[in-house]
């Protein structure tokens, strides 16, 4: 597809770009403010959780369709890749309140709430790829 | 980057204007802290109106700040807080339950005031 870009996590302002990016991206596609909101706040999660935790990663964005029984429909794809250390644990991550950096534990059982789709593959010693989907309704 | 807190009388005054990237947000707790305590203040309103976007973490620094503050006897309305913030809030599952809010920036003073008694 023609909209595609890719946001290196390295530090903390990485957070920030990336949701800029991801807010900029769901509004071209056509997302309401309430669908922005969430698919930007997933996306803050998603970087912040690579920067807690790993040394560097990235943020892919992209944007999807695919046919549905109503005809075609567009979405945003959001893809967060590292290198870390993986997560040992995966039922761990997804329960609410489940944190090891003592934050609220919100993250990823809230990025998969806020999205349409959420799949994660983690291999311990690796790294992590999250990918989530949101499609325009 | 930091973010600007007004004096008016016995409260402070805060309007959250930029990109909160979490060093701006925990750079504002200490100089929240530190100018209740200087001044005295009893009551603090933030505004929320221009913010478009809380995560999880921006979320525990306010949520943070609040109780920091009841600790040192200053009471703080949140206000503004956008529909889109609002909803993805509640479905991230995070709940700012202890934290008095208002619709916007007027009512959450009067509501200081009654609280305070003036």
């Amino acid at each position: 597809m023609s909209n595609h870009s890719c946001i290196e996590i390295a530090n903390e302002w990485g957070i920030v770009s990336a949701r800029q990016a991801g807010r900029e991206l769901s509004k071209e596609i056509g997302f309401g403010s309430v669908d922005q909101a969430r698919i930007t706040t997933a996306i803050s999660e998603l970087a912040r959780n690579i920067y807690l935790y790993t040394e560097i990663g990235k943020i892919d964005l992209e944007e999807i369709s695919d046919n549905h029984k109503n005809g075609k429909v567009r979405g945003i794809k959001v893809v967060a890749s590292d290198k870390g250390p993986g997560i040992e644990n995966l039922r761990d991550v997804m329960i609410d309140g489940f944190t090891t950096s003592g934050g609220l534990g919100a993250g990823l059982p809230g990025v998969k709430r806020l999205m349409d789709e959420f799949d994660i593959e983690s291999i311990p010693g690796e790294g992590t790829t999250i990918t989530t989907i949101k499609w325009l309704r | 980057m930091r973010i600007p807190i007004l004096k008016l009388g016995r409260y402070l005054l805060i309007s959250v204007q930029v990109e909160l990237d979490d060093q701006t947000a925990l750079q504002f707790q200490e100089d929240l802290l530190n100018k209740i305590h200087q001044e005295g203040s009893l009551g603090v309103v933030i505004d929320l109106t221009s913010v478009d976007m809380i995560d999880s973490f921006i979320a525990k620094v306010i949520g943070d700040v609040v109780e920091m503050s009841s600790l040192m006897g200053a009471k703080v309305v949140l206000t503004g807080i956008q529909p889109a913030v609002a909803i993805t809030l509640i479905d991230m599952g995070v709940s700012l339950q202890e934290v008095q809010t208002a619709l916007d920036l007027e009512q959450g003073l009067e509501r200081l005031q009654q609280e305070l008694g003036g």
